[in-house]
């Protein structure tokens, strides 16, 4: 009683003095630090606790020696704020704070894209790394000349505009962002000569590593792997425990055939957009009777964790607390048993039976030329979908007010003129999508079903 | 006693009609419907014998109760004239009745209805200019009062409230409310009841009965002092002190003067079908016609790219919306239940009731000349679901006839017009289906171009004899500021 109470204590204190956000990154460090008398005290889905400086799991990369965060911070969902203008620009000062704990916690792979955050995000990452010491993290960012541009001045002019941005004169790691097929990838890197000036930037120091990013079919991987003629030093692929068994390719395929070619594995999407943090109920409940103060992520990161050839476990994390529940299951990683790599696999079958959209809500298809909320539509149905709180039946007694809920929350999360029925069916946005989703079939589903659902209008 | 009562059903009535034009929801038509469909003029249009009937008994038997309980307008004023009453008391005075204006007025009203100008009777209809000050001034403010609570509720994931738009339906029709509103208020801090006793035609029509009513207010002059404290207190200006008289004509039964004599000089009996002492005298008077401000509405519309294509950044973003400019339609489009324009046009006296009910944002009042503030159909903001009967529930005057669903939905009100240039299947060779997968009655097909490949973006062939002329079509279609397709309105509605 004594000891939970002076725990409870340590707790709020901690939470306060992080709650202060100012304090220095260090100072914060040491208060998780002496804080922790070998008691430890987990709170569900990872809210409170202490959080370890000193346990995080490393990863060797064979290719360049790079001891390497199990934990990688990826730099897409950076926390964002409004100016005066009312203009949603990213919040740098919790951005460096973020930075700042990751690193004073351990993590030092950071992965962002000339893309992200509407093309702020390499710039933010800069202004927050250039503040520690160069050596003592990796950057890794990639070539994302998907739209337009096929010329090898655009690809050199982003790349060198890469470097000015990240306030570095070498990158650790350049990938070829989002490869998809093999037409794209000829036009984007082999017929400009884009790929030629980027192993000169290799052989020059300014590239350590190379290696790409992959949302593309089994052939194409196999020809990149095979017979593409170039050295990879690591691959970026799609990884978690619903995708392990499902695609073309799965995951479990492309990680073994990394795994035989003895090449370092970078994971994206471990959560699937954060969706294998917020699951239906009832999945939920397999996990947290198992684990009841891990948080549901958690498990997802110590699947991807779990393989050996994987080199670093990317998170694009938006809160603190996302931060520090992560960097908790990583310090140190406790790999999955066989039986509970078992139980994942349940999760998963019971997860797909729910039809979601496998939207991560990466926003490479907007902007929609008609002004459509892509990601935000999708979200609002699996959150639906996920909560169970779907009116499908009029025949359930909870129809009217699961109606009513469906219907309010689409208006909060979507403006009428950016909803399913103002898509035209052009599909400008499916070849951008990573996930291959049919989203003018999806969105016609989601429409159809609105407008039974809206009957005359009145909610 | 009696003047308690009559505030107390006053209140109910007024409370009542308001929320009936404030609601949103389109919950309260079904228990307060009611309270519109009795009023007079509504009553008169719609050919509601029985309501017109009981409202001439209630007059003949009580006198004008109908001006102090049932009018909302009549109330509205009671309750200016009662909050200007606590800085000033007993600020009336006798005046001698206006006839030949209330005459003249009356005289104008019933030939404006007549020649089928319904919305020049309207401009001064007591009922529907109510309707439109709660629409237009007050609507807004609940409006914006219930979005703070969405807001709120949302914060909360509470799905108890949910925000809804608020815009600028007509400028006229705004203005004019905004005017009617501002001259009845300074009225009726002034003087009480001279908008009633000068203006409403409906209180000249009933002041013609209450004359004749079995129960009235009358003064024992054997108690009376001759204070005047009842004709300064009376708000219609009716009680002529000196002479111990009252204009019945004029009175409004509010049952204020009952109270305020400290004789008790004054009760409520019964006095036969006795005349009164109508003033004589005539006044001169000039047709003052009120002057109206027609603003024309020039919608000032933002413009955004619509392919803004960034070359670099890929990553999120929403494309600038250009707003939907409204189409000169040749003729308008009312709701299914008009049954034809003339109907609407000739019954309608724009209380905007229908209006405040169109959950889909499809009403607005007109900007035309011709039918000024009367209400007609637009599909910027939504499209007239065919499931969806709230207007016809709800207009009283029976310009929009009570309809069910299943009616409706077979009841072609306009037709959807192509046009060419606009579509983007032409203008920017896309393909886009949306007007064919969203028509309800499957009257849109895609077909080839004539001249075209067999690969080229389709384009929409318009089945007029399916076509309702919802403006579902109009609604999604992609094409900004003016849609591809737009309905045209018919004169004659019909079933098909």
């Amino acid at each position: 009683m004594n000891n939970e109470e002076k725990n409870n204590m340590k707790r709020r204190e901690f939470l306060k003095r992080l709650g202060g956000g100012a304090i220095a990154a260090s100072s914060v460090a040491a208060i998780g630090c002496s804080g922790d008398k070998g008691k430890k005290r987990y709170v569900a889905e990872g809210i409170g606790g202490d959080v370890p400086t000193d346990a995080m799991t490393y990863r060797v990369n064979h290719n360049s020696g790079d001891k390497v965060s199990i934990l990688g911070y990826g730099m897409m969902r950076l926390p964002m704020k409004r100016d005066e203008q009312d203009k949603e620009i990213i919040d740098q000062e919790r951005v460096n704070e973020l930075v700042d704990y990751a690193l004073a916690h351990g993590v030092n792979y950071f992965d962002t894209a000339p893309v992200y955050c509407k093309g702020a995000s390499e710039k933010a990452t800069g202004i927050a790394l250039s503040r520690h010491p160069r050596n003592s993290y990796f950057i890794a960012t990639k070539l994302s000349n998907m739209r337009g541009d096929n010329s090898i001045e655009f690809g050199k002019e982003m790349f060198a505009n890469s470097l000015r941005e990240l306030q570095t004169d070498y990158l650790d790691y350049l990938l070829l962002h989002n490869l998809g097929n093999k037409d794209a990838y000829n036009k984007r890197f082999i017929e400009n000569g884009l790929l030629d000036y980027l192993l000169q930037q290799k052989r020059e120091g300014k590239i350590r590593n190379l290696g790409w990013s992959f949302h593309g079919e089994k052939a194409f991987f196999d020809f990149m792997l095979d017979e593409a003629g170039v050295h990879w030093d690591f691959i970026q692929i799609q990884m978690n425990y619903v995708d392990w068994q499902r695609g073309n390719p799965t995951a479990e395929y492309m990680y073994k055939r990394l795994a035989e070619k003895n090449i370092p594995v970078v994971i994206m999407e471990p959560l699937l957009g954060g969706r294998l943090a917020k699951m239906n109920y009832q999945a939920m409940e397999m996990l947290k009777e198992r684990e009841p103060e891990k948080s549901v992520a958690s498990w997802a990161f110590r699947f991807a964790g779990s393989y050996e050839g994987v080199l670093t476990v990317l998170s694009g994390m938006t809160y603190m607390e996302h931060l520090q529940d992560n960097i908790r299951t990583y310090s140190p990683l406790t790999p999955l048993t066989e039986e509970e790599n078992n139980m994942l696999m349940d999760v998963a079958k019971r997860k797909m039976g729910f039809e979601n959209i496998d939207c991560t809500d990466c926003k490479y298809c907007m902007p929609c030329p008609y002004g459509l909320d892509i990601p935000s539509i999708f979200a609002h149905y699996n959150r639906c979908l996920d909560e169970g709180r779907m009116p499908q039946n009029e025949m359930d007694e909870d129809y009217k007010q699961q109606r009513r809920e469906f219907l309010i929350g689409l208006e909060r999360g979507v403006p009428k003129l950016r909803q399913a029925d103002h898509c035209t069916g052009c599909r400008e946005c499916e070849h951008h999508c990573p996930q291959r989703i049919r989203i003018s079939r999806e969105m016609r589903k989601i429409d159809e079903f609105v407008q039974k659902l809206l009957g005359d209008g009145r909610i | 006693m009696l003047r308690k009562i009559r505030i107390a059903l006053a209140t109910i009535f007024f409370v009542g009609i308001t929320a009936l034009f404030l609601d949103f929801t389109g919950a309260l038509p079904a228990y307060l419907g009611w309270m519109a469909k009795v009023q007079f003029v509504p009553a008169i249009l719609a050919l509601n014998v029985s309501i017109i009937v009981i409202l001439a008994l209630l007059t003949l038997l009580f006198g004008r109760v109908y001006c102090s309980v049932i009018c909302p307008l009549g109330v509205m004023q009671d309750i200016v004239s009662n909050l200007a009453a606590r800085r000033k008391k007993a600020r009336f005075s006798y005046s001698k009745a206006k006839n030949v204006l209330r005459v003249t007025m009356l005289v104008l009203f019933v030939v404006a209805l007549v020649a089928n100008a319904a919305m020049l009777a309207a401009l001064i209809e007591p009922y529907s200019a109510y309707g439109r000050i709660v629409n237009n001034l007050f609507a807004p403010i609940y409006m914006w009062g219930n979005n703070l609570l969405a807001y709120f509720a949302e914060k909360a994931d509470s799905y108890a409230f949910y925000s809804v738009d608020v815009w600028m339906k007509g400028i006229a029709t705004f203005a004019i409310s905004a005017v009617t509103f501002i001259a009845i208020t300074i009225l009726a801090a002034k003087n009480g009841r001279t908008w009633c006793n000068t203006i409403c035609p409906v209180g000249t029509v009933l002041g013609a009965l209450s004359r004749y009513s079995l129960l009235k207010p009358t003064i024992d002059t054997s108690k009376c002092n001759g204070c005047k404290l009842c004709s300064r207190n009376c708000k219609a200006s009716c009680i002529d002190a000196e002479n111990h008289k009252i204009d019945y004509s004029r009175c409004v039964a509010c049952m204020d003067c009952i109270d305020t004599c400290r004789k008790g000089a004054i009760g409520y009996r019964y006095a036969g079908f006795g005349t009164t002492n109508a003033a004589k005298e005539t006044t001169e008077t000039k047709a003052n016609n009120s002057r109206r401000q027609f603003l024309s509405a020039g919608a000032i519309i933002t413009t955004g790219t619509l392919f803004a294509q960034a070359n670099k950044k890929v990553d999120g973003g929403l494309a600038a919306i250009e707003d939907k400019k409204i189409p000169e339609r040749a003729t308008p489009v009312v709701p299914a239940g008009a049954g034809s324009l003339k109907n609407f046009t000739t019954h309608c006296t724009a209380c905007q009731l229908c209006v405040s009910k169109c959950p889909n944002d499809v009403l607005r009042p007109s900007s035309s000349l011709d039918r000024l503030m009367q209400p007609e159909m637009s599909f910027e903001r939504g499209f007239c679901r065919p499931a969806c009967t709230a207007c016809s529930e709800v207009c009283p005057n029976g310009a929009i006839k009570p309809i069910a669903a299943e009616e409706k939905s077979a009841i072609k009100i306009g037709t959807a017009v192509w046009i060419a240039d606009n579509c983007i299947a032409n203008k920017d060779g896309v393909t886009c289906n949306n007007c064919e997968r969203h028509c309800p009655n499957g009257a849109i097909k895609m077909i080839r171009k004539k001249d075209g490949d067999k690969d080229a973006p389709r384009i929409p062939m318009i089945d007029a004899e399916r076509c309702l002329g919802c403006g579902a079509c109009e609604y999604v279609c992609p094409a900004r500021p003016f849609s591809a397709i737009f309905v045209e309105g018919i004169e004659s509605h019909r079933t098909i």
